[in-house]
């Protein structure tokens, strides 16, 4: 009698239980752009989220341009949007939008979880002593390149430009007589937008030309040296890169690639697991280096994605449970084996799982730490505008629309003129 | 007599009394939705508002539009929207754009009116099937393009290479050549159908008896084309065009989705949004909306002077 009743109370106090949890599950909204298969894996992390915790989230699917998103999600975000919890952000955004979004510090495990990850993340993501957006995995390119063909050909893995531009040329002639009339030597990203500044920076720093804007605010971007890195990259348009890279973002040089018709192309790591998978005509035939030098050791510029809560979420605490989830070295872990998407924990570059599912992450892990930081804390809320000039130079100067010197100079006045008295 | 006349005044303003009343919600709905939201821009354009807060916009008179900028010492430089070449290179990309596409849709639109004002067989299943592309949203045909225009996988290189039309594949979207070629290709696509239905709709308002004279007197039917056809559809083909106009002086969606963030096709609208939204520069992104307003004002009325046309 007493033992029946004391299980009526039992059950009675867990029902309540599940109640007070089911009345207190949330339902988030979480934006994300993507490439390859970032959204599949978003969502498996997500499924077990919402198994642990009983909130529902819901992924807000965007367009792969950074340029694209970043536009939407200022606009959401000054409206006062609550619809969107939690953002997916790149890495240059924090100073633009950090007005709009909480301080994570405030939250005790948020405070603590920063402590785990690489410090130069949580730098960038600190403005002005509030930590705006948690590590969701880190981003650093990489030359990519056909073992199979270099082997063909006798060639070695090239080192520099000038080598990767003989190497490509080499191997797109003898690959077109040999049948293969679309077969393309370099693929990288030459459309106008973000991607297009981070090439660019890439060929300026491996020549020892500047960082467009240097950390203490100066232009330095009008050199010699930087013209002759673009006329370098000009003169690869049409010869060993398909006029159409001036079109190209990511998924497009990697549909080149992973098709068969290019012997080298530059990507981040997520293009890595997806040219190993089953459909591709690459698999197991290519291999990943350091980006080429241009007389100035190779460049790699930094990338990366953080989730960051938004100020005008209905649900600011179980967004940021979110976030602690999906920054997780657990959820990081799973992202690195099926994605190969960096992770931004130390602790896992040395974790034995990872090491055997993805053996080239060691490699990645020594490009990320000699990456390059875009100008983005130097130029503060001008940084948007400044890359748009960049890549209009850089861009008029693949396309052939006025040499790089003048092209350049008339990028150093604008930049002055949009400077004015300093960046904002 | 007198007290009449005074009548039939009182009952003409109470007739315009009436109207008034009858026209003041729409006239208020107009002013709230089309009227507050152009001066809202007008005035941004004078402040120096940015996206992030609007509520502390200070005026700055004319800095927006032009403004000297002082080095010191009387060196210095004209700064503002009236001097940025990029502003009027997006202003000269957007008219040649709507030069040419309304152009080319008004002859094309024509042609495929007069086809489809002829009887035949299934002539209904093919007034809808023309249609097609104008049902389309923007977005998606512009995608759709986007990949058979694609210079490694698209369909319209392989076409053109096994024809022998091109020796490489061109990269239709990616080349400075052929970017603006590309987008106005893809809008003839898309708005012909609209102008045929405006046209089509002109030429079954001409009776059919001005025909049968024509054909009775003997008339060559090129005559007849010149003659009769073009001078009564002309009423219908203007109002198609000045619809287009409008439409195309605006154009954003099918630059934006083909050929984002290239100094090619920038036109007026894409460097607004780009203003707007992507940089921090709300307030020169509204002084440029309003140079957009007065741009395709001062054409619109300067088409309706040149077309004589009678709107009222």
């Amino acid at each position: 009698m007493k033992i029946s009743r004391a299980l009526t109370c039992l059950a009675a106090g867990a029902t309540l239980a599940t109640l007070a949890s089911a009345a207190s599950a949330a339902d988030l909204q979480i934006v994300s752009g993507a490439v390859g298969r970032d959204i599949q894996v978003l969502r498996e992390n997500l499924d077990r989220f919402e198994k642990m915790t009983g909130n529902k989230v819901t992924i807000v699917e965007m367009p792969s341009s950074s340029t694209d998103q970043f536009a939407q999600y200022r606009l959401w975000l000054s409206a006062g949007n609550s619809d969107i919890d939690v953002y997916r952000t790149d890495i240059i955004w924090a100073p633009q939008i950090a007005a709009h979004l909480l301080d994570l510090s405030k939250y005790e495990k948020a405070a603590a979880a920063a402590k785990e990850h690489f410090p130069s993340i949580i730098q960038s993501q600190t403005v002005n002593g509030k930590l705006v957006a948690l590590p969701y995995y880190t981003d650093a390119p990489a030359l990519f390149y056909r073992k199979d063909l270099l082997e063909k050909y006798k060639l070695d893995v090239p080192k520099t430009w000038d080598d990767l531009a003989k190497a490509a040329k080499t191997i797109q002639d003898g690959e077109r007589k040999a049948g293969a009339g679309n077969f393309q030597g370099y693929v990288f990203q030459a459309a106008a937008y973000e991607g297009l500044t981070c090439n660019g920076l890439e060929w300026l720093v491996s020549h020892g030309a500047g960082h467009i804007v240097e950390a203490d605010g100066t232009i330095s971007v009008n050199n010699p040296k930087a013209a002759a890195a673009l006329e370098q990259a000009a003169s690869w348009i049409g010869t060993i890169s398909p006029e159409g890279v001036l079109g190209y973002k990511e998924e497009e040089a990697r549909g080149v690639w992973q098709t068969g018709n290019a012997a080298f192309m530059r990507n981040w790591p997520y293009a890595y697991a997806l040219s190993n998978s089953d459909d591709s005509a690459v698999k197991g035939k290519f291999g990943v280096a350091a980006l080429p030098s241009g007389g100035a050791g190779s460049a790699a510029t930094l990338g990366g994605w953080n989730l960051a809560v938004s100020k005008y979420s209905k649900h600011p605490k179980e967004a940021v449970e979110l976030v602690l989830f999906l920054t997780s070295a657990e959820a990081q872990k799973m992202r690195a084996i099926e994605n190969n998407n960096l992770p931004t924990r130390p602790a896992l570059y040395e974790d034995q799982e990872i090491l055997k599912a993805q053996p080239s992450i060691g490699l990645w892990k020594d490009i990320f730490n000699n990456s390059t930081p875009r100008p983005s804390a130097a130029t503060k809320a001008d940084y948007n505008e400044v890359s748009k000039e960049f890549w209009d130079a850089v861009h008029a100067t693949l396309a052939g629309k006025g040499s790089a010197k003048r092209n350049l100079a008339r990028l150093e006045a604008r930049l002055k003129r949009l400077k004015g008295s300093g960046w904002k | 007599m007198k007290q009449s006349t005074g009548r039939t005044l009182t009952i003409s303003a109470r007739r315009r009394r009436a109207a008034a009343l009858f026209l003041a919600p729409m006239l208020l709905v107009l002013v709230l939705v089309a009227g507050w939201p152009l001066l809202r821009t007008l005035w941004f354009g004078f402040t120096d508002a940015s996206l992030g807060d609007l509520a502390g916009a200070r005026w700055i008179g004319f800095s927006n539009y032009l403004e000297w900028l002082s080095y010191g010492e009387g060196d210095g430089e004209w700064v503002g929207l009236l001097v940025d070449g990029e502003w009027w290179r997006a202003v000269w990309n957007t008219l040649v754009f709507t030069f040419i596409t309304v152009s080319v849709e008004t002859a094309l639109g024509l042609v495929v009116a007069m086809v489809l004002n002829v009887r035949f067989p299934l002539r209904g299943l093919v007034r809808a099937a023309v249609l097609i592309p104008w049902a389309i949203p923007t977005v998606v045909s512009a995608k759709m393009w986007a990949w058979m225009l694609n210079d490694q996988f698209g369909i319209i290189n392989d076409i053109g290479l096994k024809l022998g039309l091109i020796s490489s594949p061109v990269a239709w979207i990616a080349s400075a050549d052929t970017a603006m070629v590309a987008v106005m290709l893809v809008d003839i696509w898309k708005s012909t159908p609209f102008m045929a239905l405006l046209i089509l709709a002109g030429l079954q308002m001409i009776p059919e008896d001005i025909y049968e004279a024509a054909k009775i007197d003997g008339v060559n039917p090129l005559v007849t084309f010149w003659r009769v056809t073009l001078p009564l559809a002309a009423p219908a083909i203007m109002v198609a065009v000045i619809f287009r106009a409008l439409d195309a002086l605006r154009v954003f969606d099918i630059i934006y989705v083909l050929t984002p963030n290239n100094a090619e096709t920038r036109t007026m609208s894409v460097f607004v949004q780009e203003n707007l939204f992507q940089f921090d520069q709300f307030a020169y992104g509204s002084a440029a909306s309003t140079l957009l307003f007065l741009v395709i004002a001062f054409i619109t009325l300067g088409y309706i002077r040149a077309a004589r046309l009678n709107l009222g």
